[in-house]
C-alpha cells in the first residue's frame, strides 16, 4: 500500500482527534475578493494579440475589462504582475485525472451506459498538480479499451470543492470512442481468457455500426411514441428505456459530442464514413497521430483533432507519429489542440504546445491556441473560456516567463476569479504540512501500540517507512505494461 | 506560411543536393577538415568565446579560439549568429536495443534471468534504428545504451545484474564505427522489498506480508553477495593464471573488472531506503557505484556526497512518488542535489523521449539549478561519470568532434540544431519524422473525400 493511501487511512481514523489536516495543499481556497486588478503584465489574450504592461479587471469571477491601463476601482485587490505573463487557463482536451478507480469498463466493447461523472474524485492530488501546471479545464474521459466507451465530462479544476462543483456548467456532454489496437486488444492478451470481439479494425467498424443501427431503431420507437402522445393517444405505451442506447441517440441528435481515440489514417477515414452514414458529426479525433496524412479529409468533415506533441514508437500504430502533426493539420485547416492523456504531461502543456513552433513553424499565437482557445472550441465552451476577453470566465494563469518556454514557471492559477494555485503560498505552507504529517504518523504509531493484540500477525505496521510504491514510469496513453489489479482490463487510457 | 514553405523547399533541394554529393563521393573519403567560423562557442571550459572559430580535423577538434587561423583546404561553415556546443550526452537509453516497445520482436533490451553480467548492449545495437537519427536531430550526439534499464518496455520482472552498458556515437555504418567504449558500467537493479507483485500466470495481484517480502529481499541481496564473492575468487584465480584445467565461466569473468573496482556499477534505485541499502552494499563490496533513478536521492544527499556517488536522474518531468510530496519535488531536486555537492546528470531512461533531454534540464533550471550546471549535466558530467571525458563532453583540442551548431540555447524547446558533427563528420539531420513531414506536406489537396 502506498504511503499516501496509508496516510489517508490514518487521517480518516484520526480526524476526530485532529480536525481537518492539510497534508495536501490548501483544501479550500479563500473566497476571492469580488474585484481583482492584475496590473503591469504581458497579456497574451490569444484572441486579439498581446498587450504589454496591460491590466485585467476581474469582477464576480468574470473578466470585466482588459487593456493597457485600467484604473483600480476602490475596492479592488491589486496584483502587480510586472515582468510576468498572463494567459487564459490551459484546457486539456484529453485527461484521466479525478477518476476514482479504473478508467475502462472492459467487459464489453460498447459501454455507452457508464458515465465518468459518476466516479469523479475531487480529492485526486493530480487535480492540484495539473492546476499547478496552469490547467483550469479538463475533458475527463474513459479509457480506450472499448469501441464505444463511456460518457465523458468536462470539469473545472476547482481543487477543494466537492465533486458536484467540478463539472463545467452547461458544457455539452461527450462520449469516448476508440479505434485500432486498443479496442481490438492487440497488446493486452490475458492468459487463459477468451478473446473478445472485435479483434480487427474491420470488426471495430462493424461494432460501431451495429450499435448505431440499434440506436436508430430505438430512437424510432421513441419518436413514434412521442408522435402518438402528441396526437393525443392516451393509451400509447412508452418504449422500454435502454441506458446503453440513450447516449447514442443523443449523438444522433447532436446533443452529445463524440471524442474518438484513433491513430491510423485508415481508421480515421472509417469513422468519418460511419459518422456520415448515420448522420452525426465526430467532434474530435483524439491522439490522431496519423491525422497529418488525412488532414484534408478531417478538415472537410468539420472534425477537430487533439493530438500529442511528440510521443511515438511505443506501439506499431504510433510508429508514424511525428511532432509536426499539429502544425501540418493546422495548415490544412483542421482545428487542432494538444492534449496530455496523462496527469504529468498535463503539467507542462504550455511547453508541449511550444514544440509546434519548432516542428512545422506555427506562430507563437497559433501555438498558444493549441492549449487554450482551440480545445475550448472543440469542447463547445469557447463562449466562456479559452481567451482573455471581456465577459469570459476569469480563468487565468500567471507565469514568470513567456509560457512557450521550458523556463516558465506558473506563479498563480485562477478559476472563476479565484486563486486556486499560488506558488508562493504552496511553498510557504510546506513546513507546516510536513510537521502535521509527522504528528499524524506519531499519533498513528502510538494508537497502533495501544491496540490490544497489535503485536500479533499483521498488526506491526512500519509507520515511519511503509512498503514502497514502485515509482510510476511515464505512461503513454496505453502502454502495455503489467497492469495493476484494478486495471486488469488493459490499462488503456 | 509562404516563406516557411519556400524555406522548406529550399531545404529539400539542399538536402537532395547534399545526398547527391554524398553519393558522388561515396568511394572517396569525405572531407576531413572543417572550419566553423564567427560563432559564439560554448566550450564548457572557461567562458564562451564571442566570435570564435573551431577547427575539426581527422575526427578531432584541432583548434578552438577567438584567433584561430582557417587552414588551407578546410571546408568553411560561416556560423555567424549561431552557437556551438558539445553535442548532448544521454546517459541512459535503450538506443538500438528497442524499436517499438510494444512489439517484443523489436525489443532486445532485457535478457531473461536474474544474472546476466556477461551480456553487452553493443552486441545488439541496430545501427539502422529509426530512433538514432530522430534523437540525433535534437542535438544528442552520444548515448549510453543500457540493458535492463526500464523505458516504456520495462514491463515484467527485471534481473538483478542486467548486463553491461555501452557508450556509443549516434552515427555509424556498423557498431564498430559507433563505439566510444564497449563496456562502461555493469547494470544492477537494486532488489526492492516488494509487498505487492503481479502474477502473470493468474493475471492477478498478489499481496505479501512485509516480513515475507523482506525475507525475499534479503535472499536476493545474499545471492548477489554470493555471486560477487564467487566473482572475486574467480578474478583472483584468473590473476594467478589458474590451474591448467581452469574452467571458464563467462558470467564470473565479466564481473572480474567490477570486483577489481575497474568497472563501475550502475545501480537502479529510487526510494531512499533502497538507495541507502545499495550504497552500504557497494561500500562493503568496494564497488564503484553510480546511482540511476534517484527519485528520493534528496533524502540521502549527504550520504551520496560523502561517498562521491553521482546520480543519473530520472526525467525531471515526472510526478512525485508520493501523493503528499510537494508538486515540484522532482523539478527542484536537481538544484537541491547540486547545491549539496552531489554530481548529477540527466537521463531519458527511454528512447522515444530522448529528445526531451534538453527540456528536462531546462525545467530543472526553471526550478533553481544554475544554468551552467544543467548544461554540463547533459554533456560533460555524464562523460566524466562514465569515464569517457577524455574523448567527449567539452570542446577542447584533441577531443572527438561531437559538436552541435544551434540557433540558440540547446536546452530550450524551440531551439533548432543547424549543423551536427559526429566523430568530426558532418552528419545528416534527416530522420523518419522529417521525411514523413516532407512527404505529407507535399500531398496534393485531397479532392474526393469519403
Amino acid at each position: 500500500m502506498p504511503l499516501a493511501t496509508r496516510l489517508r487511512a490514518a487521517i480518516v481514523c484520526l480526524l476526530c482527534f485532529f480536525g481537518l489536516p492539510f497534508l495536501t495543499p490548501a483544501a479550500t481556497p479563500p473566497d476571492a475578493p469580488t474585484v481583482i486588478l492584475i496590473q503591469n503584465a504581458t497579456i497574451l489574450t490569444v484572441s486579439h494579440g498581446t498587450i504589454e504592461h496591460g491590466s485585467i479587471l476581474i469582477k464576480d469571477g468574470k473578466i470585466a475589462e482588459v487593456g493597457a491601463s485600467i484604473r483600480a476601482p476602490k475596492d479592488a485587490q491589486v496584483v502587480d504582475a510586472a515582468g510576468q505573463f498572463v494567459i487564459p487557463g490551459i484546457i486539456d482536451c484529453h485527461s484521466h485525472i479525478a477518476v476514482d478507480g479504473s478508467v475502462n469498463e472492459g467487459s464489453v466493447s460498447v459501454s455507452s451506459m457508464v458515465n465518468i461523472a459518476d466516479v469523479l474524485n475531487p480529492d485526486d492530488i493530480d487535480i492540484y498538480r495539473d492546476l499547478a501546471g496552469g490547467v483550469t479545464v479538463a475533458n475527463v474521459l474513459h479509457g480506450s479499451a472499448n469501441s464505444i466507451g463511456g460518457q465523458t465530462v468536462v470539469i473545472k479544476l476547482r481543487w477543494g470543492q466537492p465533486a458536484s462543483k467540478l463539472p463545467f456548467e452547461g458544457a455539452v456532454p461527450g462520449i469516448k470512442f476508440a479505434l485500432g489496437e486498443n479496442p481490438k486488444r492487440s497488446n493486452f492478451s490475458i492468459p487463459g481468457s477468451n478473446q473478445r470481439y472485435p479483434t480487427t479494425r474491420m470488426g471495430v467498424e462493424e461494432t460501431i455500426r451495429t450499435a448505431f443501427v440499434e440506436a436508430r431503431d430505438y430512437k424510432k420507437t421513441w419518436d413514434d411514441y412521442d408522435k402518438k402522445v402528441a396526437a393525443g393517444d392516451k393509451n400509447a405505451i412508452p418504449p422500454r428505456r435502454d441506458l446503453r442506447l440513450d447516449p447514442l441517440v443523443e449523438v444522433l441528435e447532436g446533443k452529445r459530442y463524440v471524442h474518438a481515440h484513433c491513430y491510423r489514417e485508415d481508421e480515421i477515414l472509417m469513422l468519418l464514413r460511419v459518422a456520415k452514414e448515420f448522420g452525426f458529426k465526430v467532434r474530435t479525433l483524439q491522439h490522431v497521430l496519423e491525422g497529418y496524412k488525412v488532414a484534408d479529409e478531417i478538415a472537410a468533415a468539420g472534425t477537430g483533432a487533439s493530438t500529442f506533441s511528440d510521443w511515438w514508437a511505443y506501439k506499431v500504430e504510433a510508429y508514424d507519429a511525428i511532432p509536426y502533426n499539429a502544425a501540418l493539420m493546422t495548415r490544412r485547416g483542421v482545428l487542432v489542440s494538444i492534449n496530455s492523456d496523462d496527469a504529468e504531461e498535463a503539467t507542462h502543456l504550455n511547453q508541449e504546445a511550444a514544440k509546434s513552433m519548432k516542428y512545422g513553424g506555427l506562430t507563437h499565437d497559433e501555438a498558444l491556441k493549441l492549449v487554450t482557445l482551440n480545445p475550448a472550441i472543440q469542447l463547445g465552451i469557447d463562449k466562456r473560456v479559452g481567451s482573455i476577453d471581456v465577459g469570459k470566465d476569469a480563468d487565468l494563469v500567471i507565469y514568470n516567463h513567456d509560457p512557450l518556454s521550458a523556463y516558465a514557471v506558473v506563479q498563480q492559477t485562477l478559476i472563476d476569479g479565484r486563486v486556486y494555485f499560488d506558488r508562493k503560498r504552496d511553498i510557504s505552507e510546506r513546513d507546516a504540512r510536513e510537521k502535521e504529517k509527522k504528528a499524524l504518523m506519531e499519533k498513528e504509531k502510538k494508537a497502533e501500540e495501544k491496540k490490544p493484540g497489535a503485536a500479533g500477525e499483521g498488526g506491526k505496521k512500519p509507520s515511519a517507512k511503509p512498503d514502497e510504491k514502485k515509482p510510476e514510469e511515464k505512461k503513454p496513453e496505453d502502454k502495455p505494461k503489467p497492469p495493476q489489479a484494478d486495471a486488469v482490463s488493459g490499462g488503456a487510457l | 506560411m509562404k516563406s516557411a514553405q519556400m524555406a522548406f523547399r529550399f531545404a529539400t533541394i539542399a538536402a537532395a543536393l547534399c545526398s547527391f554529393c554524398l553519393g558522388a563521393s561515396a568511394q572517396s573519403q569525405p572531407p576531413s577538415t572543417y572550419a566553423l567560423t564567427h560563432a559564439k562557442i560554448f566550450t564548457l571550459v572557461g567562458s564562451p568565446i564571442e566570435d570564435g572559430t573551431l577547427i575539426i580535423r581527422d575526427g578531432k577538434i584541432a583548434a578552438v579560439g577567438a584567433t584561430v587561423e582557417v587552414p588551407a583546404g578546410a571546408q568553411v561553415i560561416d556560423a555567424k549568429g549561431l552557437q556551438i556546443y558539445p553535442g548532448l550526452f544521454d546517459p541512459i537509453t535503450q538506443m538500438g536495443l528497442s524499436e517499438i516497445s510494444a512489439v517484443n520482436a523489436t525489443v532486445d533490451s532485457t535478457e531473461t534471468g536474474a544474472y546476466n553480467p556477461d551480456v553487452i548492449a553493443a552486441t545488439a545495437v541496430s545501427p539502422s534504428s529509426e530512433h538514432i537519427p530522430v534523437t540525433r536531430a535534437s542535438g544528442i550526439t552520444e548515448v549510453l545504451t543500457v540493458p535492463d534499464s526500464g523505458g516504456f518496455d520495462s514491463g515484467g520482472t527485471r534481473g538483478v545484474i542486467g548486463g553491461q552498458a555501452s557508450a556509443i556515437h549516434l552515427s555509424g555504418w556498423t557498431i564498430n564505427d559507433m563505439l566510444i567504449k564497449k563496456s562502461v558500467a555493469m547494470v544492477i537493479s537494486w532488489p526492492e522489498i516488494q509487498t505487492r507483485t503481479f502474477d502473470f500466470a493468474t493475471f492477478s495481484r498478489k499481496e505479501k506480508p512485509f516480513a515475507e517480502a523482506k525475507q525475499d529481499y534479503e535472499k536476493q541481496v545474499n545471492e548477489l553477495t554470493d555471486y560477487l564473492d564467487r566473482a572475486r575468487h574467480y578474478a583472483q584465480a584468473m590473476g594467478h593464471g589458474g590451474p591448467a584445467d581452469f574452467q571458464r565461466d563467462l558470467k564470473l569473468e565479466a564481473l572480474a573488472p567490477v570486483v577489481r573496482g575497474q568497472l563501475p556499477v550502475l545501480v537502479f534505485a529510487d526510494r531512499a531506503r533502497d538507495i541507502r541499502n545499495a550504497v552500504e552494499f557497494c561500500d562493503k563490496q568496494k564497488l564503484k557505484m553510480i546511482l540511476a533513478g534517484g527519485e528520493e536521492a534528496y533524502k540521502v544527499k549527504d550520504l551520496l556526497r560523502s561517498k562521491g556517488i553521482p546520480v543519473i536522474l530520472r526525467p525531471t518531468l515526472s510526478l512525485p512518488p508520493e501523493e503528499d510530496d510537494a508538486y515540484d519535488r522532482l523539478l527542484s531536486q536537481p538544484a537541491e542535489l547540486a547545491a549539496a555537492g552531489v554530481r548529477i546528470a540527466f537521463g531519458s531512461f527511454d528512447n522515444s523521449f530522448a529528445r526531451r533531454l534538453g527540456q528536462q534540464a531546462a525545467n530543472a533550471v526553471a526550478y533553481g539549478l544554475p544554468y551552467d550546471e544543467a548544461l554540463k549535466a547533459v554533456t560533460l558530467y555524464p562523460a566524466e561519470i562514465f569515464g569517457v571525458a577524455d574523448q567527449v563532453g567539452t570542446l577542447e583540442t584533441g577531443k572527438i568532434a561531437n559538436i552541435i551548431v544551434t540557433n540558440g540555447d540547446p536546452l530550450e524547446i524551440t531551439t533548432e540544431v543547424k549543423f551536427l558533427f559526429i566523430k568530426g563528420q558532418r552528419t545528416s539531420l534527416d530522420n523518419r519524422h522529417q521525411r514523413l513531414y516532407e512527404k505529407y506536406f507535399n500531398r496534393p489537396k485531397a479532392t474526393a473525400t469519403n
